[in-house]
């Protein structure tokens, strides 16, 4: 079987190819529609209406009530910051925060900041073997001190999925205003936020096949808003600076196709990531799903390979130009396997082999088809070299070093 | 994605060397699988010549430990026991044609089980030291640990201190953060961190908190002479002198050597050369010089780099 010229790209929780659509759109941003929004001329009024444009395909995407509602910034980092700062500045005499352990670091680097540094208590709620939420940890964390609940929707490395509405209306009972992370379930999952407890949500361009550096953060009519970024009255003086009109087009252009694939998502893509996840686990002898197989995205399957280490399966998958992630240690440059790995519970002899594939409405059957031929192969000589493996038994062996 | 050598993929994708070495009369194994490498060296060495006639390995790990552990084997075919223990992780990594600053430790693995394998071939226990915290300086591979003996042992307050002692932060100057956090936690612990600044929304803790430590740091040199009334000045330089050559053999081991340039009061000036120069591993070098000095002296010194001199004493 060839591989396809440009490769398989399976790593679209991490980046998606902007759509030639959106690319489309976003040229003439570049060349006659250059003007600024702000000018008082016809330069700047074009784009200005491009802008708001936009504006109302995002809204769209997330059943949003009000086109306002939507703050465009520069990614889902900012979203997440701008919401957590935004929040505790309104509130400044509630001192708590909860989070999850499973979060995305622009949300736990800025508790573990906030936590050292301003002196929040930050809850951080566990998760269980499956990833699921300990929702009575939960519910003991709150209380009419928590100033912000912060709790992805969609997580990145397993795909699972928080019950976010129920955790919002919880949290709304003792008065703290709820944020969720969404940059994962942003185009995969309907939204209608309309109707929904949820004050805050953040979403990122380039998980849905729009351009890197575009995000937009979702604040609900009425909200106590306190802007990161000062200086200019754009985006109702929420998020000052000029514009990045090029890229909040392509977002706009790139959330009017998420609302029309939505469907395909959740029936041709789930299919796809099924087929593969079963044609592995039933080639491959010792490994298995991370996270909640009966509650996540579509896109997303994370199997951990035991006894073998995931930088070395990337780099062998990429030879057959297979594009994959791992929440290995050695392809961050830390020293620990993924923290969500880690909060699972997933054992040491697995975390460090545990291997991402994600997902999108680019993928092919064929390219599905190249990926089950080739990971048994894969797997099987990496164990070859493994000393934690008996190859001749295809288990496991035991293997003690003298330091750990 | 790892910039890694033509020579690092071509032994990880075409190790050599890898597999059970049934007739081998020497193991070594290190690492554990939690944290995420670990190696099973197996040399078959021939009692007479002392020469390793074969070596395989089993590695757990990524793509720079696997191609660690080939380049190891291939290494020491053919050598003797003796040989084979001069090699250091270095010759390891430049035999791959170098590594990032965060594979080192991969070398380092298989220069220890190289270490751990000769031992069980002689007879011998065999400790290690080896040691890992979260790499903080990534331009110099220098991890917390690191740092936290550099700053504990040579009672150091300030950023500059700690850059001067391990180089780390002393390139790309990103790690700034998180050396003056481990700065802080040290200090903490050591009582030269006021304690008032309990964490408050309103306060930050900031350095201005930090109060350098009162003793023996500002010691000069007559002061020092005072305070170890047992030697004399003769005496003590011979001490300092014969301290440092009792080390040369066992650096020497490792390819370098270290020289005694100056001493000014409780700075003793050393050069380090060979394999020594350049190497990520010189400030844990410089900290063991100055551990052995300060055992054979009974007074706090500090051992510094010979560039640190004072520019008139050139």
């Amino acid at each position: 079987m060839s591989i396809p010229n440009s490769g398989i790209y399976l790593d679209n929780n991490a980046t998606t190819r902007v759509d030639p659509e959106v690319l489309a759109e976003m040229l003439p941003l570049f060349t006659e529609h250059f003007g600024n929004p702000s000018s008082m001329h016809g330069f700047g009024a074009a784009v200005g209406g491009k802008i708001e444009w936009a504006r109302k395909q995002v809204q769209a995407l997330l059943g949003a009530g009000y086109d306002s509602e939507i703050v465009f910034t520069s990614g889902g980092t900012e979203s997440d910051n701008t919401a957590i700062l935004s929040t505790i500045e309104a509130y400044p005499k509630k001192t708590e925060i909860v989070t999850s352990v499973v979060e995305h670091p622009a949300v736990l680097a800025l508790c573990d900041y906030l936590e050292k540094k301003r002196g929040y208590t930050i809850h951080r709620i566990p998760v269980d073997s499956k990833g699921n939420l300990d929702m009575d940890a939960y519910k003991a964390a709150l209380s009419d001190r928590v100033a912000i609940v912060s709790i992805m929707w969609a997580n990145n490395e397993t795909g699972t999925i928080f019950p976010v509405e129920e955790l919002a209306r919880m949290a709304k009972a003792v008065g703290a205003i709820f944020h969720t992370d969404a940059v994962q379930a942003v185009g995969k999952i309907p939204m209608k936020l309309a109707d929904s407890a949820i004050d805050l949500l953040s979403l990122s361009g380039h998980k849905l096949h729009a351009p890197k550096g575009i995000g937009a953060l979702y604040v609900k009519r009425g909200l106590r808003f306190r802007p990161m970024m000062r200086g200019g009255h754009q985006e109702r003086s929420r998020r000052a600076g000029t514009e990045n009109a090029p890229a909040i087009v392509g977002l706009g252009a790139a959330a009017h196709l998420a609302l029309t694939h939505m469907a395909e998502e959740n029936t041709r893509v789930k299919a796809q990531r099924d087929r593969l996840e079963q044609a592995i686990l039933a080639a491959v002898p010792a490994c298995f799903v991370t996270g909640n197989p009966e509650n996540r995205l579509p896109n997303t399957c994370n199997i951990a390979f035991e006894y073998i280490e995931g930088e070395a399966i990337l780099l062998l998958l990429n030879e057959q130009g297979i594009a994959a992630s791992s929440g290995s240690a050695c392809t961050s440059g830390s020293l620990e396997p993924s923290h969500v790995m880690r909060a699972m519970g997933v054992p040491y002899t697995a975390a460090h082999g545990a291997t991402r594939f994600s997902l999108s409405r680019d993928t092919t059957d064929a390219e599905i088809d190249h990926v089950i031929a080739v990971v048994p192969g894969i797997i099987a000589k990496l164990r070859s070299l493994s000393p934690y493996w008996e190859q001749a038994a295809g288990k496991a062996k035991e293997f003690a070093p003298v330091y750990s | 994605m790892w910039n890694y050598t033509d020579k690092v993929k071509e032994h990880f994708f075409n190790p050599k060397n890898s597999g059970v070495l049934e007739t081998a009369n020497a193991v070594g194994e290190v690492g554990s699988i939690t944290c995420g490498d670990a190696l099973r060296l197996m040399l078959k060495v021939d009692p007479d010549t002392q020469i390793i006639q074969d070596a395989k390995f089993q590695t757990f790990g990524c793509g720079s430990a696997i191609a660690s552990s080939s380049a190891l084997t291939e290494m020491i075919i053919g050598k003797t026991v003796d040989e084979a223990l001069a090699l250091t992780n270095r010759d390891i990594a430049d035999y791959l044609g170098g590594l990032p600053p965060e594979k080192m430790h991969c070398s380092v693995m298989g220069a220890e089980a190289l270490r751990a394998a000769i031992a069980n071939f002689k007879g011998e226990a065999w400790e290690d030291d080896h040691e890992e915290g979260e790499l903080v300086c990534k331009c110099f591979g220098i991890d917390a640990a690191m740092i936290e003996r550099a700053v504990t042992v040579n009672g150091l307050t300030t950023l500059e201190e700690v850059t001067h002692y391990t180089k780390a932060g002393g390139s790309c100057q990103t790690c700034h953060e998180k050396i003056e956090e481990v700065l802080e936690a040290v200090m903490a612990r050591t009582g030269a961190l006021k304690p008032a600044a309990k964490h408050s929304p309103a306060g930050v803790v900031g350095l201005d908190a930090i109060q350098p430590l009162a003793q023996p740091l500002a010691a000069k040199p007559a002061e020092a002479a005072a305070a170890t009334p047992k030697l004399t000045n003769v005496q003590r330089m011979q001490a300092i002198m014969a301290a440092i050559e009792s080390m040369r053999p066992q650096i020497q081991r490792d390819g370098g050597d270290v020289e005694l340039v100056d001493i000014d009061g409780k700075d003793i000036y050393v050069r380090l050369t060979g394999a020594c120069s350049g190497c990520s591993q010189s400030a844990g070098t410089m900290m063991g010089v100055q551990m052995k000095l300060v055992e054979a002296l009974g007074e706090f010194v500090r051992v510094k780099p010979a560039s640190l001199l004072p520019a008139h004493a050139h």
